[in-house]
C-alpha cells in the first residue's frame, strides 16, 4: 500500500525533500546486514510505499504545495540533480505571493481559492497508487502556508478521502521565535488538526537542534542539518518492518497499524519520536551497541522526557505499585515522570529477534485504563537502517508534549489578552471566537494529557 | 514571486531612489552572471526590448535586453529628475514614468499636498496604473520622501491616500527622512507634522531615517577608514555607503554616502523576498510580524556591518559583534536607543553565510539585555537569505518596533508647537485652498494620540503585568 506525501510551505517542502532522500538512500544501502533476498523485499516494500516508477526513474509519491515559488523550484531541481530520484514533473502547485505568516490568509484565502487545483493534483497522485494507505502531510505550525493552508487541506482530505488515513507531521517552532505570531498560528493549527487529522507526529526544532549540537557535533547548524536529522528519525519509523509472517514479508498497512497501536482514543493524538543511536557519520564505524543497552536507554528516555540519549535523567523512575495514584504524589515526581498512553518500539538490525522488550511492558509506564497488552507493540526487521548495525525507534503517545503544549497555549493566551496582532487575522475572517474555540479545545487536550 | 514599485518623490526621495537603483543593478549584476532575466530581477526591473517602438514591450523570460526600473519619479521642480535622466542611469528609467513641474513646492506641505495633489492626481494615477499593469503580481509600493520639505512631504503623503484607494491590497512601505534638529528648512516642523498624520492613517509601515544619524554613521566609517589602523584592510565596495561604479566619481558629497545607506536598507529589506534562503521572509511578513496594532507601524532600523575587513577568515566573534552592534544606539538610522526602551517586536534579517545556530546563539546572548513587552517576551522574527550583499560575506538588518521612536515624535511636536504658537509662516499654508487651522490641530491630535500609545506601553515596563487567567475546562 502506498502513502502519498503532501509537502506544504517552505518547511514542509524542505523537510519533504530530505525525507525522500533519506528513504531512498537507505533503501539503496548495501550494508543491510541481511540476506540479499531480505534486502530485496525491504527495498521493494519501501519503493512501493513511497515511490513509483516512470521510465525507470523512481518518482516520489508527493505533491508539493507552496504559495510562492522559490522553495519548490529549489527542491525540484535538487531532486532532479541528484540523479537518484525525482519529483513528478507536474506534481506541484505554486502561487506568486506567500501567506505572509498569516494563518488566516493561508486558511481563509489561499485554501478556498486553490482548493480545486490542489485536490486535483493530489487525486492524480492517488490514482497512480495501486492501493492508497493514506496521506502524510508535512507542515510547520509557525508560518502561514504550512499551518493555515495545511489545516484547510487536511479538512478537505477528511471530506474527500474519508477512508484514507491522515498523519500530519508538524514542526514545533523554536521557543524563541522564528515568527512572532507563531503561537497564534500554532494554536489555530493544532485545534483544527485535532478535529480533522488522525494523528499528529510532532517534532520540535529545539530538540532536533540539541541533537545536532550534542550528538552530531555540528558546529554551524543549518536548517539542512536539522531537516536531515528529522528525516533520519522519520525514516526509522516509516521504513518497512515485518508483518505477522516475519522475514521477507513486510507490513502493508503502516499508517493503519500505527493509528491502531498508538491512537486508541481521539482525545490523544500527539505522537513523539525518539531514535537511538543518533550520531555523526564519522563516529558510526567506531560504535557497537547491544539491544539491551539501546533499549535500556530508550526506556529511560521515554519515562524521563529526554529528547536524546545524552543527559538522560536516570533518577526518574515509575511509581511503585501499591502507592497512591500519581495525582496525589509530590509535584516534582509527577512532573518528571512521563506517563504513556501507548508506545511502539521499532527495532532494526542484527539479531533483532533476541531483543528483550520486557522493560516496555511494565504496567507502571502506562495509564491505568489501558494495560501494556493493548498499549505496547513492537515492530522489527533484520535489515539494518542506514548502516547502523542496530537501531531502535520509539513512537510514543504520552505526556511528551504536555509541557510544550501548555507553554504555547499560555503564551498565545497572554498575547490574545492584549489583543496584539488580532487585526491581522480578523482582516481575513478569523474572528476572536475562532481563537476562543481553539483555546477551549486545546485546554481540554492539555487537561486530558495531564490526567493520564 | 512578486514585484514592487518604487515611487520616489521630491529631491530627497529622488536622490535616494537613484542610489537605490544603482545599487540594485549592481547587486543583480553580481548575482546573475548569466544575464538571464529571472524572477529575482523581475521584482524591481522590467525586461524590455527597446527596438520595438511603443510601450517597450516587456519580455518575461530569456536574455536581458534592457532593464527598466519599476519606478515612478515625481518632483515639482525639474532639476533633480533632469540630472538623473542625463546621468549614467538614464536608460534605466522609463521616460514616461515621471511627473515634474517647474515651480517647486517652496518647502510648503500644503502646496505639495493640496495644490499639486489635485493638479496631478489623474496623471499620477495613470502612471501608477501603468506600473501595476506591468507587474505579474504587485505586492508592494515603496515610497521614498523627506518629511521636512514640500513636495516629498506633501505630495508624497497625498500619494498614500491615492494608493490606498486605488490599490487597497498592495502594501505601502514608506521610507521617510525626518529632519534633524539642525535642519535648515524653517517650516520643516509644520511639514513633518502634517505628513505624520497621513503616515499614521495611510501607511502600512514606515521606516524613519534622519540625516543626523546617517551622518554620524558616515563619520564613524570615515574615521575607521582614514585612521589607517584598519584602513588598508577595508575592502573597497564594502562600505555600506559605497555607491556602485556609476557614481564612484561623485562620492565627495556626504549626501551620496548617506543616501547609499538608505538604499542599502531597501535592498536588504527585500533580499529575502527576491533571493532564496533556508528561512525566507516575504514583504507581507514584515507587516504581519512587526505591526501588533495598526497605528504602531514605525520601525527603527539598523544595518550591519558598516564595512568589511578584507581578511576572509572572519572568526565567529566578528559575526557576533555584528549582532551586538545592531542593537547599539550608535548604529540606528534614527536617533534612538532601543536597548533602553521597550521592544514590541524585533526582526533580524540575515544575509549570506550565516546559519540558524548563529542566529539562535546571538538571540540567546542578547535577549537578557533587551526589554520586551509582557505579551511578546520572545517576539523575534528571523530570516536567512543565502545571497550576501556585494562586498560582504554576510550582513544583518535589524528592524525594531520599539518605543524608542517616541523621543523623535515628541521633539517633532515640540518644534512644531514653538512655531505654531507664534503663528510663524502660517499664512503660507492657510492661503492654500483646502487648508484650514483644523488641519494643523488634527495633525497635532493624531501625533499626540500616537505618542500616548507609546507612553502607555512604556508604563508597562516597570509594572509587572497581571496575566489574565486561562480558560479552565471540566475534564
Amino acid at each position: 500500500m502506498s502513502i502519498v506525501t503532501v509537502q506544504l510551505g517552505q518547511c514542509g517542502n524542505q523537510i519533504g525533500f530530505e525525507v525522500f532522500d533519506a528513504l531512498f538512500t537507505d533503501s539503496q544501502c548495501s550494508q543491510g546486514l541481511c540476506s540479499k533476498r531480505e534486502n530485496g523485499a525491504y527495498q521493494a516494500s519501501c519503493r512501493e510505499r513511497f515511490f513509483r516508477e516512470e521510465n525507470g526513474v523512481p518518482i516520489a509519491r508527493a505533491v508539493l504545495v507552496d504559495m510562492e515559488p522559490k522553495v519548490i523550484n529549489h527542491m525540484l531541481s535538487k531532486a532532479a540533480q541528484s540523479g537518484q530520484w525525482k519529483y513528478g514533473q507536474h506534481a506541484y502547485f505554486c502561487q506568486k505571493q506567500g501567506s505572509g505568516n498569516n494563518w488566516a490568509y493561508g486558511y481563509s484565502v489561499h485554501g478556498p481559492k486553490h482548493k480545486e487545483s490542489i485536490m486535483n493534483l493530489i487525486q492524480k497522485e492517488v490514482e497512480k497508487c495501486d492501493s492508497l494507505n493514506g496521506f502524510f502531510i508535512i507542515m510547520s505550525m509557525a508560518g502561514g502556508t504550512g499551518s493555515g493552508l495545511g489545516a484547510f487541506l487536511t479538512q478537505q482530505l477528511q471530506d474527500h478521502y474519508s477512508n484514507a488515513l491522515k498523519m500530519n507531521q508538524i514542526i514545533w517552532p523554536y521557543g524563541t521565535g522564528e515568527v512572532i505570531v507563531q503561537n497564534y498560528n500554532s494554536i489555530l493549527t493544532l485545534s483544527h488538526l485535532y478535529r480533522s487529522s488522525d494523528a499528529l507526529l510532532v517534532h520540535e526544532n529545539d530538540a532536533i537542534h540539541k541533537i545536532c549540537a550534542k550528538l552530531m557535533n555540528i558546529k554551524q547548524i543549518s536548517f539542512r542539518d536539522l531537516n536531515q536529522v528529522l528525516a533520519h528519525q522519520l525514516g526509522s519509523v516509516f521504513q518497512p518492518t515485518y508483518s505477522g509472517e516475519g522475514s521477507c514479508h513486510y507490513r502493508r498497512n503502516p499508517l493503519g497499524d500505527l493509528m491502531e497501536n498508538l491512537v486508541p482514543h481521539p482525545e490523544f493524538k500527539m505522537l513523539g519520536v525518539r531514535n537511538i543511536p543518533q550520531m555523526s557519520e564519522n563516529s558510526l564505524p567506531y560504535s557497537a551497541f547491544t539491544w539491551a543497552g539501546l533499549l535500556k536507554h530508550l526506556r529511560q528516555m521515554l519515562i524521563s522526557h529526554a529528547k536524546m540519549e545524552e543527559g538522560i535523567d536516570w533518577q526518574v523512575q515509575p511509581p511503585l505499585p501499591g502507592l497512591p495514584p500519581l495525582g496525589k504524589m509530590s509535584l516534582t515526581r509527577e512532573q518528571r515522570f512521563n506517563t504513556s498512553l501507548a508506545n511502539l518500539v521499532i527495532l532494526r538490525g542484527r539479531d533483532v529477534q533476541s531483543a528483550n522488550l520486557e522493560g516496555f511492558k511494565d504496567p507502571a509506564l502506562y495509564t491505568s485504563w489501558l494495560g501494556p497488552a493493548e498499549a505496547f507493540s513492537a515492530w522489527k526487521t533484520q535489515r539494518a537502517f542506514t548502516g547502523y548495525e542496530r537501531s531502535a525507534a520509539l513512537v510514543s503517545n504520552s505526556q511528551f508534549f504536555l509541557k510544550p503544549l501548555d507553554r504555547i497555549v499560555g503564551k498565545a493566551w497572554d498575547m490574545f489578552a492584549s489583543k496584539a496582532y488580532i487585526h491581522q487575522y480578523t482582516k481575513f475572517g478569523i474572528e476572536e471566537e475562532d481563537f476562543l474555540d481553539s483555546f477551549t479545545l486545546l485546554e481540554q487536550v492539555v487537561a486530558s494529557y495531564r490526567n493520564l | 514571486m512578486t514585484q514592487s514599485v518604487v515611487v520616489q518623490v521630491g529631491q530627497c526621495g529622488n536622490q535616494i531612489g537613484c542610489c537605490f537603483w544603482d545599487l540594485a543593478l549592481r547587486e543583480h549584476a553580481t548575482v546573475n552572471q548569466k544575464g538571464i532575466y529571472d524572477e529575482a530581477i523581475s521584482s524591481f526591473f522590467r525586461n524590455v526590448d527597446t527596438r520595438v517602438v511603443g510601450d517597450g514591450s516587456s519580455i518575461s523570460k530569456g536574455i536581458i535586453r534592457s532593464l527598466k526600473a519599476r519606478a515612478v519619479l515625481v518632483d515639482m521642480e525639474e532639476g533633480v529628475v533632469n540630472e538623473i535622466l542625463q546621468g549614467p542611469l538614464r536608460d534605466v528609467f522609463d521616460s514616461k514614468q515621471l511627473i515634474t513641474d517647474i515651480s517647486g513646492s517652496g518647502n510648503n506641505w500644503a502646496m505639495g499636498h493640496k495644490v499639486f495633489g489635485s493638479l496631478y492626481r489623474e496623471q499620477i494615477l495613470e502612471k501608477l496604473r501603468k506600473s501595476a499593469e506591468h507587474c505579474d503580481c504587485l505586492q508592494c509600493f515603496f515610497i521614498i520622501h523627506s518629511m521636512g520639505g514640500g513636495t516629498g512631504s506633501g505630495f508624497g503623503t497625498f500619494l498614500l491616500k491615492v494608493l490606498e484607494d486605488e490599490f487597497p491590497e498592495v502594501y505601502r512601505f514608506v521610507t521617510a527622512v525626518y529632519p534633524s534638529s539642525e535642519d535648515d528648512v524653517i517650516t520643516s516642523p509644520y511639514n513633518s507634522l502634517l505628513a505624520m498624520k497621513e503616515l499614521n492613517e495611510h501607511a502600512d509601515c514606515v521606516l524613519p531615517v534622519d540625516n543626523q544619524s546617517l551622518f554620524d554613521i558616515i563619520s564613524k566609517i570615515d574615521l575607521v577608514v582614514s585612521s589607517g589602523k584598519l584602513g588598508p584592510l577595508v575592502k573597497p565596495d564594502s562600505l555600506v555607503t559605497s555607491g556602485a561604479r556609476a557614481f564612484k566619481k561623485q562620492h565627495k558629497k556626504p549626501f551620496d554616502a548617506m543616501n547609499n545607506i538608505v538604499a542599502n536598507l531597501l535592498l536588504h529589506l527585500t533580499s529575502s523576498a527576491r533571493f532564496e534562503g533556508s528561512l525566507n521572509m516575504d514583504l507581507n511578513e514584515i507587516s504581519m510580524n512587526l505591526v501588533p496594532f495598526p497605528q504602531l507601524h514605525y520601525l527603527v532600523s539598523s544595518l550591519m556591518p558598516l564595512y568589511t575587513l578584507a581578511d576572509v577568515n572572519i572568526p565567529p566573534r566578528r559575526l557576533d559583534q555584528m549582532f551586538s552592534d545592531a542593537f547599539s544606539k550608535d548604529h540606528q538610522l534614527i536617533q534612538a536607543d532601543p536597548k533602553h526602551s521597550l521592544y514590541l517586536a524585533c526582526a533580524l534579517m540575515v544575509r549570506g553565510n550565516v546559519q540558524i545556530s548563529d542566529l539562535r546563539r546571538n538571540i540567546e546572548r542578547l535577549k537578557p539585555s533587551l526589554q520586551f513587552v509582557s505579551w511578546n517576551q520572545e517576539g523575534w522574527k528571523t530570516s536567512l537569505c543565502s545571497v550576501p550583499p556585494v562586498g560582504h560575506s554576510h550582513s544583518l538588518l535589524a528592524l525594531a518596533n520599539n518605543t524608542c521612536v517616541k523621543p523623535t515624535f515628541i521633539e517633532l511636536r515640540e518644534r512644531f508647537m514653538r512655531l505654531y504658537k507664534k503663528k510663524a509662516h502660517l499664512h503660507h499654508y492657510l492661503q492654500v485652498e483646502g487648508m484650514e487651522e483644523s488641519c494643523f490641530t488634527e495633525a497635532v491630535s493624531s501625533l499626540s494620540a500616537l505618542i500616548e500609545e507609546y507612553d502607555q506601553l512604556d508604563a508597562t515596563k516597570s509594572v509587572p503585568v497581571e496575566s489574565v487567567p486561562r480558560l479552565s475546562v471540566a475534564v
